[in-house]
């Protein structure tokens, strides 16, 4: 009953966010919103442009790239002197070159994959300057990007598509900075911690147990984590460390935070092209994938853990515990870790890993196709509106007419950009798995052995594929092999599916409009939901079955069996408390 | 192309001063002055209200103390996050793992030792391994254990339990839940 409400509450908050926040990002997007002007104006002065000055697709492109480039080697830098910086109380000194690749092409490119423990890892001044910066401004280069997609729909003939720069300043200053700021006030008033004073030596006079406690400016990150579905968090235990998600009601915030932005842009695209319908045929289909499955993995997740069950614990009846916190319960845990893995965050209030195999299934799942329920900031919107073309594009075979989306004729050029675009994630992330899986390094990588070894390896690729950034984390991916593979699977996930959807943005938007006929296929109907979500799952299914079927779903039917630890992974480690520990509880 | 990269720069280190410092700063000094205590962590003088604690050495290799209501084994078991003290984690274990059917059932065989039939949360660790609560239920199946230890009457107990039950928040939001350190504090002003 209590999930129940949980629901109605956050679908009452996505409503207001569909309709206010955007309305409010159409006006920000049309420079109709100007309060933050006096910080806006210089920097257009200082880096020499204006609102005015549009760029064709190409520039766009360049422009996105050259930022992105820059950036990264900006916050690699940081990383690599953060030991010679100031904002770092504890001491901790350089951050090695392959991880620090690895960290900044995660953040550059949204995905926030974390191959380090962010309070063992990171000083302030990093977490700060590099990690927290890029969470706003890789979200805004993803919402700038959708914007041109939908400005490539609702334009007629246009050779421009935006200017990349006023685009991203505009997202950070009026989309994301002052929403984060807000609720970063409220995560503190619930008991997040926000201090520049290190960690905290307490001793308990009750049973004389000392105790360590990491402290750092964590509140007001966590919030642009989840506003720009980032998802990487200040601590290693991300959302479920009570310094970062504390209670029940920061929970269901940070859930609606991380949806709020993707659940918006669909009203974006129906008010810029000019039918709001056209907006909530997209959003239909984004809930209905969605709803199927925080259905099914909330219940797999309700049911009992079956090693916790053989241990002699047979009545489970708060469901599976292992890696979930009783502040959060199963299934608000479960429907967290979905709308994590279903956007592009990540971020995780549970171990993943410890989920049943059913609804590991559904994490990884979510992810696998193509996130795009309702997906990333941005990079949900033009990837669903990919699959539209595709969808239109099958419609238009079955009926035999060129098909149009939105009255622009989809002919080969858009169909093949759409295609690239979409082939790009499932190629990386296979070709990487099958690697991965063939070498020893790969496989001294994950932690459990048997199938869900396999998926620990095939979770990681498909994370990072996706910019998504969660994690079977009982993976170990600091080590040159996972650093390496998995910052090309990054940046594979994010430009080589932006720099097409540029290119569609360029063409669409110099295209003319047909007018609509009896003969349209229409788009904002419940046929077009149904074959755009066939469309998806189809696609999906094809590529991904036999991988998945190797993985959870062998797991789910290897009843009564139990599977080790992988001693090579062990080995790779070399554990302060070592083999023969692990060897003795085996 | 020198253009973009002069732009590119110039924007990259504006933004890093606006959006990481800017930001940061000035949310640390808003968060400062209006809650303090939570800012910094809820320290209390015997721990932190927020981040739970290793209640008295709970691993699977030590008897359990009976005196005090017990949290989830977690922060310094040495299964969970490789076993450095103060980092958070969990086992990530997965659910057909032979070594968490092996720790689990170490686990239920230390709370048999000290006469207590344990609910699942009492035996498995939980994402962060700093989880500080614990569900009414879960104490409930403590009480015979403690009153056994300090002589404290049962009933007097579960009243103690009750009181200390907080939640869910907004009657939906999350778990009824005892905050183990509370409880221990609440059970240390009986004795």
């Amino acid at each position: 009953m209590d999930f129940a409400w949980t629901i109605v509450a956050l679908v009452a908050l996505m409503a207001l966010s569909w309709r206010f926040l955007g309305a409010y990002m159409v006006a920000v997007y049309e420079t109709r919103v100007h309060f933050l002007g006096f910080v806006e104006r210089p920097i257009y002065r200082l880096i020499g442009t204006a609102p005015g000055r549009e760029q064709t697709w190409k520039r766009y492109a360049t422009s996105l790239l050259v930022f992105s480039c820059v950036f990264l080697l900006v916050d690699y830098l940081i990383f690599r002197v953060q030991g010679s910086l100031f904002l770092d109380p504890q001491h901790l000194g350089a951050v090695p070159p392959a991880l620090s690749w690895n960290t900044a092409v995660s953040f550059v490119t949204n995905t926030n994959w974390q191959n380090y423990a962010g309070e063992t890892t990171m000083s302030y001044f990093s977490q700060m300057g590099a990690l927290m910066v890029q969470q706003f401004v890789s979200a805004a280069v993803g919402i700038a990007v959708a914007i041109t997609l939908v400005r490539g729909f609702a334009r007629k003939g246009s050779p421009t598509i935006g200017n990349f720069w006023v685009d991203t300043v505009r997202g950070c200053l009026y989309v994301l900075l002052p929403i984060a700021f807000v609720f970063g006030i409220v995560f503190v008033g619930q008991g997040a911690v926000q201090t520049l004073a290190g960690p905290a030596h307490v001793r308990d006079a009750l049973n004389g147990v000392t105790q360590t406690i990491p402290r750092g400016p964590a509140g007001f990150m966590e919030t642009i984590k989840q506003l720009g579905t980032n998802g990487g968090g200040f601590f290693n235990a991300n959302g479920a460390d009570p310094f970062e998600n504390p209670t029940g009601l920061t929970n269901l915030l940070s859930i609606a935070l991380l949806l709020c932005i993707p659940v918006a842009l669909t009203y974006v695209f129906g008010k810029m092209v000019g039918a709001l319908r056209q907006g909530v045929a997209v959003l239909a289909a984004m809930t209905i994938i969605f709803g199927a499955w925080t259905a099914f993995t909330s219940y797999a997740e309700h049911q009992p853990n079956p090693a916790v069950a053989a241990a002699g614990v047979m009545h489970q009846p708060t469901g599976n515990m292992e890696g979930k916190e009783v502040r959060f319960g199963d299934t608000q845990s479960a429907l967290y870790d979905v709308a994590s893995t279903q956007t592009s965050t990540g971020s995780v209030d549970g171990s993943n890993d410890s989920y049943n195999p059913i609804g590991g299934f559904g994490l990884l799942t979510g992810m696998m196709l193509g996130e795009v329920s309702p997906g990333g900031v941005g990079s949900g919107l033009y990837t669903i509106l990919l699959f539209a073309i595709l969808a239109v594009f099958i419609g238009g075979l079955m009926i035999g007419r060129t098909p149009e989306y939105l009255g622009k004729k989809i002919q080969a050029r858009e169909v093949k950009l759409a295609g690239l675009g979409i082939l790009v994630m499932p190629i990386t992330v296979l070709v990487l798995t099958a690697i991965a899986v063939s070498i020893h390094a790969g496989r001294a990588g994950p932690l459990n052995a048997g199938p869900h070894g396999f998926t620990e390896i095939l979770y990681a690729f498909t994370s990072q594929a996706n910019n998504n950034g969660s994690a079977f984390a009982g993976l170990t991916g600091n080590h040159a092999f996972y650093n390496v593979t998995g910052g090309i699977a990054m940046l594979m996930g994010r430009f080589a599916i932006i720099v097409p959807t540029l290119a569609l943005a360029g063409t669409l938007a110099a295209k003319n409009v047909v007018p609509a006929s009896a003969g349209t296929f229409r788009t904002d109907n419940t046929m077009f939901v149904g074959l755009l979500i066939a469309v998806i799952l189809i696609v999906g299914g094809l590529t991904f079955f036999p991988a998945v079927a190797l993985g959870p779903i062998v797991e789910q039917l290897s009843h009564g069996r139990f599977f080790g630890v992988s001693l090579a992974h062990l080995a790779a480690l070399a554990l302060p408390h070592g083999i023969a520990h692990w060897k003795a509880v085996l | 192309m020198l253009t973009y990269l002069r732009r590119s720069l110039l924007l990259a280190l504006v933004l890093t001063v606006v959006l990481g410092f800017v930001y940061g700063l000035v949310g640390t000094g808003v968060a400062q002055a209006l809650f303090p205590f939570q800012a910094n962590g809820s320290i209390t003088k015997n721990g932190s209200a927020i981040i739970g604690q290793n209640w008295n050495g709970y691993s699977t290799t030590k008897i359990l103390d009976p005196q005090w209501f017990h949290g989830r084994p977690d922060a310094d078991d040495p299964l969970v996050a490789n076993g450095k003290p103060g980092f958070s984690g969990a086992t990530n274990l997965g659910p057909r793992s032979k070594v968490l059917r092996t720790e689990v059932h170490a686990l239920v065989v230390a709370w048999h030792e000290v006469g207590v039939d344990p609910t699942t949360d009492l035996v498995t660790t939980s994402g962060s391994g700093l989880d500080p609560d614990i569900t009414p239920q879960d104490a409930l199946v403590q009480v015979p254990m403690v009153a056994k230890a300090t002589g404290i009457p049962p009933a007097r107990l579960r009243s103690l339990i009750a009181h200390e039950t907080q939640g869910p928040e907004l009657g939906f939001l999350g778990s009824s839940v005892v905050n183990v350190l509370q409880l221990n504090e609440a059970l240390a002003k009986l004795r």
